[in-house]
């Protein structure tokens, strides 16, 4: 593929044919503000908050979906692109809700970062039209649409990246908004419930739900004082260490990769890890909002087990594994058989098979691979 | 799979057999599904009319267990159009002609007739396989779990050879796993023929060189028992005692009245595992496992892709990783070998025996995955299988007859019952029901009954039925639905309260002992 070659704010830029202005700035190191634009998707142009100056071109054209070509000069910071982007947010903002401190993406918004670094003040004046009622995304997520910036990243990516396409723009009183086809719930559209549309979003508009487990601490907050227990819930939240580690799915053969949020040794959250080489970014509902409430179930089973006088009863590794080896070691080869598992690591089941052949002298060792 | 996952975004044609993959394997869903927005054409066979229809080219919406007519008839019409890849079938495969000669048998009014799909959809699909290529076969559990699963895997290989869909990027024959692990635990050797990397016990070179590796001697040499070869020792009387980690029996073995006596019979089992499950009223030891999150070491998953990964959480309570359990009952049983301080010395160990794994080093793994065969440490992997030849050389034709399910339908048990997955729980339920989300959207057991069936057995939508088999019965609300077709009624097995797995027959395949799960025939009783 040939390569091109343009300027940017006086910079010289060489990359390939095709490229788009945004790719080609992002690679000088020139940050141009976005807001539909989503690394997984296909540009949609129709934010406009990326927009620039191109000598030669009309009006103010958005350079996440205008392709780069030999020779243009390109100016992302000129006052006149200035002025727009300001406008463009104001005009996103005017039906906002101000209540940012309350809201699950305090902090983390791709609008609050927008607002800062473009540089308007936000006109505190709360809108006063009537509000839309917050919606369940299934028991996993929450719709709540009077934060929706109308970018339609979660309806493109429901769309073009998961083609299951259970969420849809569709004209409300005059304006366009998110939605399902008749306002039907997501269980019926054909929704997965994979959140790919959650972590899409910029926005508090779509978020996670607060797991049972934490539901309990929202309680107590809200016996207390409930106008404030969503502020103190998210800034205690916010102040709590959180640290993100990657590990893999246990659920099918996928073996998609992960993103762990930690905190204080509970997995909180997991999200699909874009580097992983199975998934690219993918996950479903089960390694999405099926992993911690098990791996933190009380049922887990916690202490060696030994049954005496007809009942199990706790006792001790040593006392179990000595039991173990004692008994086993009374069988003939073929009296034992040794069951591995398919959720067990490559190291495990090599350790298992070895233990059969090796130890009990038996081959009769098998797994779950049939079901 | 002998294609990787993303490589299924190449294929111009993808035939999906026996597979609900937007349920059991959504993220591979996802990528047939954009395949087909990009353009790809998708072919559905499947008894069930499963999401995936929706972005179908061709449905052929075959009787539970008449794959192999279905595929061989598909095969019949592509030599007869003259469509197969007669450069491929010269230089890369062998006995064709037999092939050819058994295809005689699957004429495409007989293949209709047993199938109940429509004559000229196998025709169309079978032309759309072999001329928009490159062409992806992908398949799952509706292939394998039958009396002649070998046999339904053989037609799909058949298929692949004979219109020279293997070894190039956007083709293959890929059956999806359904474990996170059952991959590596075939490759690590959990199986009663081979050691890991697939090296057969019965070879005496082999046993040897194992002998030689462990520092041990005497390695037995006969292939052992396979799992429903060991329940049947159990029951009667030969297997005495199990060691039993991480699985769930109870729930998931077919024909589970049957095994609650069988465990019963045993002198010993301890069961390892991170839950009480459904098996541990029969344990004399219970050990408690760490889970995937609280430790770490490798699974390679369904395109043999080798990833490890670190632990996320401390493990509760005395839980511990199963490698350390099993090292330290076999040290206390006076083995050597056994000394291994992390999984790292283990993969290690892996690498020094297994020729497939010998390049998947602890250190490379830092850094990146890799895909077996990988024999050395300057190899890349093998993203595609059989490129250049097959692993026995030659792609061998396997001539194939018609077998269909052990038990037919008749008039007491009326009905065929195949079994399916959810979305929304995995496999026993172990993990999944723990999850109050996951039980909220699917917290109970369905029977799937066509609208017809219903309406002559007088029920609604809800109504509770008795699904009755030649080895017990269950109950369950009905689902009124036309997912499946007249006569065919649909079961998950995530749920123990309605253990459908009482009703399955455990007949099954006589090379792979995988039990018959896909059909099996019932009657529907209104309470
Ligand atoms: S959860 Fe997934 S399937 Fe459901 S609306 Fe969001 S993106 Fe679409
Ligand atoms: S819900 Fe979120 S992602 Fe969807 S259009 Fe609104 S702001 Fe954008
Ligand atoms: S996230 Fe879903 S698709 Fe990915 S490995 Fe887990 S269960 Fe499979
Ligand atoms: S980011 Fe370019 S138009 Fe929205």
């Amino acid at each position: 593929m040939g390569k091109v070659k343009l300027w940017i704010d006086g910079q010289e830029v060489e990359v390939p044919e095709g490229t788009t202005v945004l790719k080609a700035a992002e690679e000088a190191g020139i940050h141009i503000p976005t807001l539909c634009y989503h690394p997984l998707l296909r540009p949609s142009g129709n934010c406009r908050m990326c927009a620039v100056e191109i000598e030669g071109y009309r009006g103010l054209p958005a350079s996440c979906s205008t392709p780069v070509a030999e020779g243009m000069v390109v100016r992302t910071n000129t006052d006149r692109v200035r002025d727009f982007r300001q406008e463009t947010l104001r005009a996103i903002l005017r039906d906002h809700p101000r209540e940012c401190i309350a809201c699950p993406k305090n902090q983390s918004c791709e609008l609050q970062e927008l607002i800062a670094y473009v540089g308007i003040e936000v006109p505190y004046e709360a809108p006063t039209e009537k509000r839309f009622e917050v919606k369940d995304g299934g028991p996993f997520f929450r719709r709540d649409y009077n934060l929706c910036v109308r970018c339609g990243r979660c309806v493109r990516i429901c769309n073009e990246v998961r083609g299951v396409g259970a969420i849809v723009f569709k004209e409300v009183e005059g304006r366009q908004e998110v939605g399902t086809p008749l306002d039907r719930p997501l269980e019926e559209v054909g929704c997965q419930f994979c959140a790919a549309c959650v972590d899409a979003c910029p926005t508090g508009a779509l978020t996670d739900k607060i797991p049972k487990w934490r539901a309990e601490a929202r309680e107590r907050e809200d016996s207390f004082c409930p106008e404030i227990s969503d502020i103190v819930l998210s800034l205690y939240d916010r102040y709590r260490e959180r640290e993100s580690k990657s590990s893999i799915c246990p659920y099918c053969g996928v073996g998609c990769r992960l993103v762990f949020e930690v905190q204080d040794g509970e997995i909180i959250r997991t999200v699909p890890d874009p580097s992983g080489p199975a998934n690219k970014g993918l996950d479903c509902v089960k390694g999405r909002f099926g992993i911690s409430e098990f791996v933190h179930s009380p049922d887990r089973l916690k202490t060696p087990l030994i049954r005496k006088n007809g009942s199990l009863e706790e006792t001790s590794w040593d006392e179990a594994l000595e039991a173990v080896a004692k008994q086993l070691s009374k069988y003939k080869p073929d009296e034992v058989a040794v069951i591995s598992s398919a959720k067990c690591t490559n190291e495990e089941n090599y350790v298992i098979q070895k233990f059969a052949r090796a130890v009990l002298k038996t081959n009769s060792v098998d797994h779950c691979a049939r079901l | 799979m002998t294609n990787t996952i993303e490589d299924i975004g190449e294929a111009s044609c993808i035939l999906a057999i026996g597979t609900n993959t937007t349920d059991t394997h959504p993220v591979i869903g996802t990528r047939v599904r954009r395949a087909v927005l990009n353009g790809a054409h998708l072919i559905v066979a499947n008894p069930r009319r499963i999401p995936l229809v929706k972005h179908a080219t061709y449905f052929l919406q075959h009787r539970p267990g008449t794959d192999i007519a279905l595929l061989m008839g598909m095969a019949r019409v592509i030599v007869d159009e003259d469509l197969h890849d007669r450069e491929f079938i010269e230089s890369r495969c062998e006995n064709f002609e037999e092939f050819k000669k058994s295809l005689d048998a699957f004429s495409l009014d007989f293949v209709s007739e047993v199938t109940g799909v429509n004559a000229e959809l196998i025709r169309r699909a079978a032309i759309l396989y072999a001329t928009h290529k490159p062409s992806s076969l992908l398949y799952a559990m509706g292939i394998t779990q039958h009396t002649h699963g070998t046999d339904n895997v053989l037609a799909t290989a058949n298929l692949a050879m004979l219109t020279g869909n293997i070894g190039k990027r956007g083709t293959g024959v890929n059956p999806l796993r359904g474990q996170n692990n059952v991959q590596g635990a075939c490759d690590m050797g959990a199986l009663p023929n081979v050691f890991p990397g697939y090296q057969a016990v019965v070879d005496e070179n082999l046993r040897k060189k194992f002998e030689d590796a462990w520092g041990v001697d005497n390695l037995p040499g006969e292939i052992g028992l396979t799992l429903p070869q060991m329940f049947e020792a159990i029951n009667s009387g030969k297997i005495k005692a199990v060691y039993l980690v991480g699985e769930n029996p109870a729930v998931s073995e077919p024909n589970l009245e049957h095994l609650k006596n069988v465990f019963q019979k045993l002198e010993f089992l301890v069961i390892q595992d991170i839950f009480p499950t459904e098996s541990m009223p029969y344990a004399h030891v219970v050990l408690p496992a760490a889970s995937f999150a609280e430790k770490d070491g490798t699974f390679t998953n369904t395109e043999r892709r080798v990833q490890w990964f670190d632990p996320v959480v401390p493990a509760p309570g005395q839980a511990k990783p199963d490698w350390w359990v099993t090292c330290e009952i076999a040290k206390r049983m006076g083995a050597s070998g056994f000394d291994f301080t992390s999984t790292k010395e283990i993969l290690d160990e892996i690498n020094k025996v297994t020729p497939s794994y010998g390049g998947i080093t602890y250190g490379r793994l830092q850094m990146t995955t890799l895909q077996w065969p990988c024999p050395s440490t300057d190899h890349p992997g093998t993203p595609i299988l059989h490129t250049q030849a097959f692993t026995r050389g030659k792609g061998h034709f396997e001539p194939l007859t018609y077998k269909g399910p052990q038990e037919m339908p008749d008039e007491e048990f009326p009905f065929v019952l195949t079994t399916a997955r959810s979305l929304f729980h995995f496999h026993t339920g172990t993990m999944t029901r723990k999850v109050t989300g996951l039980n909220i959207i699917r917290g109970e057991e369905y029977v799937e009954i066509h609208p017809d069936d219903a309406a002559g057995l007088g029920l609604k939508d809800g109504d509770v039925v008795r699904v009755v088999s030649r080895r017990g019965a269950v109950e369950a609300k009905a689902l009124i639905t036309d997912r499946a077709p007249k006569g065919v009624v649909t079961m998950d097995f995530h749920f123990s309260e309605s253990p459908v797995n009482v009703l399955t027959n455990p007949a099954h395949d006589p090379v792979s002992r995988i039990p018959e799960y896909k059909a099996c025939a019932v009657r529907i009783e209104k309470r």
